[in-house]
């Protein structure tokens, strides 16, 4: 309706000063966006070459895929990358799990006002930065008067405090549950809202149908939700290995760093901090291609099975 | 199955109504103790806290683990950056973001296709952290306040939030502007601007929980300037000192955290409690906004 017909070449000047309002606001950003998100790929090239500073780009030296080979064959890398999925595959099901069944629960709750509590509770720790939130998780879980192993003490469970964070097999699971605390309730919004979205009538029926507000739950609300949940679900499968490192990197330490170590904290230590350059970048673009690959593979699949697509 | 929907509740549905209202409770309380707990330890008498056991009030009240830490030199500096950070990157952020927004809504704007996919673009691309290190070494944006703004200026996410909040105004707004003489610039300022306060109130909410919250770009870029950390990166530093050599790969931070001395539990909760308290205050006042701007981004994203 709003479209116009599109400026034929010869008009392309006389447009471009009737809009030179236009242009000076975007063309600004225009230029940042190509400093600071499309420059950084031609760091790509770094990669591929023995990388030195002080050399201009035709003075390095080139080397192929050796890095990527090195890569490859370094255990730490495949720990690495084991954590990563892991740690990924671990929060992408209790990222789903956790905040439809919270967003679920609380649409059934009646009491209005124990309702918006409960909502203004939950949003709490997500304005909280991880620094503050790693420092909450390993007090909780500390062996001297954390609040965890007093529970577990208490109710006779165990005899000696458990020391959770220094335990690797536990890494995952303390990564895993520290962000169930802090983002379910923000998560749960994008729910809410859908389940918002749902017409009462359909509930009005099965009511008087006899279904329980369990059965309501299962073949209402559930479906109600479904095309968010899908399109959620693609957006999170496509950032499966882009999973970020704050959280590893402010919960972990000495003791569990086989279990801690992700791809980004590991493009960090042996990329950065050795000043390996061209390593660190051939890991960067491992992450970066596999989730382009993730991310078509998933949004395929499910183009096929349901209708619902992102791309 | 109660099959006495006319006859009140169902035994099936007590039941159901009971877990609900249970699980929900103790959500809140798994969300709201650790808080209150560390409340209570940073009014606690420090030397008392060692004995543990303190729960959600002080055992022996006291303001002064509060005045020991604003005696920390960094802690004034860092508050000041973070807080100057959050200011400034929220307005320029704001203002990018509304500006790309208003220019990619005008339907007869030549460059709108262009200017649209090249920002969409840059949210399924990133060169990963060490070219964009590079960069900004580069750049020459090592040990500077301008690392906290320039690289994360614009985001599209928040361009196209506020581009779908444009969409939803009145087109007709714009053009009898336009007959009254308004330019472009004017139509922005003066018409669009007003309209978007919801949407900028919620986008402002994004960018300041991510300023105030940041800490790795200080510890990468800032690190070893003073003058420039910022709070979550003073915090940091001192909850790191327990777990022993942690999280210190990299540069100087190993030498500065070591030569930290292991403070106080009571210190370091009291400093907990400054850092957060700040971004707390703000959200309860855009709450009604920030629920509508998120349900808008995910479906429009």
């Amino acid at each position: 309706m709003r479209n116009k017909k599109p400026a034929s070449g010869g008009r392309f000047w006389r447009n471009f000063k009737n809009q030179k309002y236009l242009w000076m606001m975007s063309i600004p950003f225009v230029i940042w966006a190509f400093v600071f998100s499309y420059l950084p790929l031609w760091g790509w090239t770094m990669a591929f070459q023995k990388y030195k500073p002080a050399r201009g780009f035709f003075e390095q030296e080139w080397v192929g895929f050796d890095h990527f080979k090195t890569l490859f064959s370094d255990s730490q890398f495949l720990l690495a990358l084991r954590n990563t999925l892991a740690m990924s595959g671990m929060g992408l099901v209790a990222g789903f799990i956790f905040p439809i069944t919270f967003a679920i629960l609380l649409n059934e709750v009646r009491l209005g006002i124990f309702k918006r509590f409960a909502q203004t509770v939950s949003y709490l720790p997500h304005f909280v930065s991880w620094v503050v939130a790693a420092g909450i998780v390993t007090k909780m879980l500390s062996g001297e008067n954390g609040l965890v192993n007093d529970i577990l003490l208490g109710i006779g469970l165990i005899d000696t405090p458990i020391q959770f964070m220094a335990q690797g097999h536990l890494f995952w699971g303390i990564v895993t549950l520290s962000d169930v605390w802090k983002e379910t309730g923000w998560n749960a919004i994008i729910y809410l809202a859908a389940i918002a979205g749902i017409g009462p009538e359909l509930y009005e029926a099965a009511r008087v149908d006899g279904a329980s507000r369990l059965r309501q739950v299962w073949h209402i609300t559930l479906p109600g939700i479904r095309p968010t949940i899908i399109v959620l679900l693609i957006m999170s499968i496509g950032n499966l290995l882009n999973i970020g490192f704050e959280k590893q990197f402010l919960l972990q330490n000495n003791l569990v760093t086989d279990y801690s170590q992700v791809l980004d904290l590991y493009s960090l230590k042996y990329g950065l901090g050795m000043a390996r350059y061209s390593y660190g970048t051939a890991i960067n673009i491992f992450n970066s291609v596999i989730s382009v690959i993730l991310l078509f593979t998933i949004n395929g699949i499910f183009k096929r099975t349901t209708k619902e697509s992102l791309l | 199955m109660g099959n006495t929907a006319l006859t009140g509740k169902s035994w099936a549905d007590r039941v159901f109504d009971f877990i609900v209202y249970l699980v929900v409770l103790i959500v809140i309380v798994v969300t709201i103790y650790p808080f209150l707990n560390v409340l209570a330890i940073s009014l606690n008498d420090s030397v008392d806290s060692v004995r543990g056991g303190i729960t959600i009030y002080p055992r022996e009240f006291t303001w002064d683990n509060y005045l020991k830490i604003f005696t920390f030199s960094g802690l004034i500096t860092g508050f000041k950056i973070s807080a100057l950070r959050t200011v400034a990157g929220t307005l320029l952020g704001l203002l990018s973001a509304s500006m790309l927004a208003f220019t990619i809504s005008r339907p007869d704007f030549q460059g709108r296709k262009f200017v649209s996919t090249f920002l969409a673009m840059t949210m399924y691309i990133s060169g990963g952290l060490i070219p964009v290190y590079m960069l900004v070494k580069d750049l020459g944006m090592m040990n500077s306040f301008a690392v906290y703004i320039v690289p994360g200026l614009v985001s599209a996410f928040n361009v196209f939030v506020i581009r779908s909040f444009i969409d939803g105004l009145p087109y007709a707004l714009q053009e009898s502007a336009k007959l009254d003489g308004a330019n472009d610039f004017t139509i922005y300022c003066r018409v669009i601007l007003p309209l978007l306060k919801p949407a900028l109130a919620t986008i402002s909410l994004f960018l300041a929980v991510g300023q105030w919250n940041a800490w790795f770009d200080t510890y990468l870029y800032n690190g070893s300037s003073p003058h420039l950390t910022t709070l979550q990166y003073e915090l940091m530093k001192v909850l790191q000192t327990t777990t022993s050599g942690n999280g210190g790969d990299y540069r100087s931070n190993i030498a500065s955290m070591a030569s930290n001395q292991v403070s106080p539990e009571s210190l370091k909760m009291a400093i907990t409690i400054v850092v957060t308290v700040p971004i707390l205050l703000v959200y309860p006042f855009i709450q009604k906004y920030f629920v509508k701007g998120m349900t808008l981004g995910a479906v429009k994203s």
